[in-house]
């Protein structure tokens, strides 16, 4: 078996043994982190994958939060009903601001998804019967699957590991496959993938829909595991925070968001505990980040790894015959 | 037997402002021709071709493939249609390796760009990269085909952006200034393999080194000023005295100088 594949096996049984290792207050926390990584791999589709970098992905979680939050209070707190209802609602929201978005690019881009962004911010916040306004929307009843009640923190965990599990899987096959690779393309030369035939904008859309659809799933989550929802969720520095997630944690790769998710989560409930002014902290090390390590944790890691392999090259040269030979045994 | 004409440029003009690019240009394509374009730098060659794949929208005249009117189709349907374009400065996927964008172009051919729950590798799509290792051996490129395409060597980057054209299987090839930059060993070896190209393949170059077009076209067109100054044999345009005038001319003084 290769590293990589032990190391995910690991990260997986280290992930389903938590509730058996972890407190109730850090097995939340590991809740919090898996939900808010599904919303950075979402918005990684876009920014890491694509080379469109969105200043506006709270609307989604907030249209699939706030969709989930109505439904559970009002109809039914059905698993399936708001989940699906939140994924539904965050599609069309997204595919409608993605056919604006998508025919700009770079800054424009950025600036035209903050707007939009900004725009379904403040419908929240003044339909007051509606969305309950600044207060908020309290005393959502947690998730039900036929009578089985996800109020128990631990059941409640197993069902964000199981989706979370099944999108991060999802979401490597599709950067893997000949369609994530075209969205790499447009990343790369979106001149030349026009030239070899492919309807760019088209591709786009279909990114920020994906990217869009899933960010409305996180939110749907997140109003669960609060059950609580209010309109600074939706607000632009909620996607200020997800877009430093992707970043701190390395853009572009997979693991990189669900690192820069844990990382941002743990720092903030540790740094809050002592201070109120956790945000300057985090963005002193967003900085520090951006300048030293712009490739984020991965990129940091890979760093590490290779200093390492190579201090043990250099010993395996230095007279460890056996050793090379080991080595080659392993290789065939 | 006639062959048939394959793409038609009907008074075709292009202004910026006030700034006249091209004027009313009409030019008939005949199937598997190769018409070498030339002219002095500013003549519109360059810009002739972005019409020509839509990269740019004429400001008058129509342009018709296989007897449609293409002139408001965007430039990737043009793509699929078969007009094909190489760029006259590299514009290739720089942080992929030569393999992926070979692929990206093979999956494109092969209508497997929507697949979203497969991944790409050898063992899943056989056929595609025997596609791609076949085509990177045929251009001699098989110790570079996993490298970044960015630490290759200019001349080697240049063949990659022919390369990615000539995979489509265009039925129109537009070449712009194919050996530009390159050495007279590589520039040899691109001859070569534009000279192997298949017949019924038309080809429109636009080159400035003269041996090379001379060489390779059949009919030469002479741009100068925005409009077609000679369409002819290139036996006919290398001896003309305009031509000698404006273009040859400049050159064999600047050789001599």
């Amino acid at each position: 078996m290769n590293k990589k594949g032990f190391v995910l096996i690991a990260a997986v049984m280290l992930l389903i043994f938590s509730p058996f290792i972890f407190s109730l207050f850090y097995l939340n926390l590991v809740t919090e982190i898996l939900i808010l990584a599904i919303f950075a791999l979402s918005l990684n589709i876009l920014v890491g994958y694509t080379g469109l970098v969105s200043l506006g992905h709270a609307a989604f979680f907030g249209v699939g939060a706030y969709m989930s939050a109505i439904l559970a209070r009002e109809i039914s707190p059905n698993f399936f009903l708001t989940l699906f209802a939140s994924l539904a609602a965050a599609i069309i929201a997204s595919a409608i601001i993605g056919i604006f978005c998508v025919k700009v690019s770079g800054f424009y881009f950025l600036m035209l998804t903050l707007a939009f962004s900004q725009m379904i911010y403040s419908f929240v916040h003044q339909s007051t019967t509606i969305t309950g306004g600044s207060n908020g929307l309290s005393g959502i009843p947690s998730p039900l699957i036929g009578s089985l009640d996800f109020s128990n923190p631990v059941y409640f965990y197993y069902l964000i590991l199981l989706l979370f599990i099944l999108i991060y899987g999802g979401l490597s096959l599709i950067v893997h496959s000949p369609f994530g690779q075209v969205l790499i393309g447009i990343r790369e030369n979106e001149t030349r993938l026009k030239s070899m035939g492919y309807h760019t904008t088209l591709y786009k859309l279909a990114a920020f829909v994906l990217a869009g659809g899933l960010g409305g799933v996180a939110g749907s989550l997140y109003t669960s595991f609060n059950s609580f929802i209010s309109p600074s969720d939706v607000y632009w520095t909620m996607s200020g925070s997800v877009l430093i997630m992707v970043l701190i944690g390395g853009s572009g790769t997979m693991i990189g968001p669900v690192l820069g998710a844990a990382f941002i989560v743990i720092l903030e409930t540790i740094v809050s505990s002592y201070t109120t002014m956790w945000m300057m902290i985090i963005g002193i090390i967003f900085i520090l980040f951006v300048v030293f390590f712009p490739k984020g944790i991965v990129g940091l890691g890979k760093l590490l790894f290779q200093s390492f392999s190579k201090s043990n090259k250099l010993s395996a040269i230095s007279g460890k015959k056996s050793n090379a030979l080991y080595n080659n045994d392993v290789k065939n | 037997m006639e062959n048939p004409v394959i793409l038609k440029i009907d008074r075709v003009g292009m202004h910026f402002g006030g700034l006249e690019i091209l004027k009313d240009v009409s030019l008939e394509v005949k199937k598997g021709e190769r018409i070498g374009i030339i002219g002095p730098n500013g003549a519109g060659k360059t810009t002739f071709f972005n019409i020509l794949t839509g990269d740019l929208k004429p400001s008058s005249g129509s342009i018709y493939y296989k007897g449609e009117n293409i002139t408001n189709v965007a430039n990737f349907k043009r793509t699929n249609a078969g007009i094909v374009r190489t760029f006259q400065r590299n514009n290739l996927l720089n942080e992929l390796t030569v393999l992926d964008n070979l692929l990206l172009v093979l999956q494109r051919k092969h209508h497997l760009q929507n697949v979203w729950f497969k991944k790409r590798n050898e063992k899943k799509y056989p056929k595609l990269f025997e596609e791609a290792n076949q085509l990177i051996k045929t251009w001699g490129l098989e110790k570079r085909a996993n490298e970044i395409v960015k630490k290759l060597s200019y001349g080697e980057q240049r063949q990659i952006e022919i390369l990615l054209g000539i995979a489509i299987n265009p039925q129109v090839l537009l070449l712009d200034e194919p050996t530009a930059g390159m050495s007279q060993a590589e520039t040899d070896y691109i001859v070569d393999l534009l000279h192997n190209l298949p017949k019924d393949l038309t080809v429109l170059i636009i080159e400035h080194d003269l041996e090379v077009v001379f060489g390779l076209a059949d009919r030469m067109v002479v741009l100068y000023d925005g409009g077609i100054l000679i369409d002819g044999d290139p036996n006919e345009v290398r001896n003309d005295r305009r031509v000698n005038e404006i273009y040859i001319g400049k050159e064999e003084a600047a050789a001599h100088a």
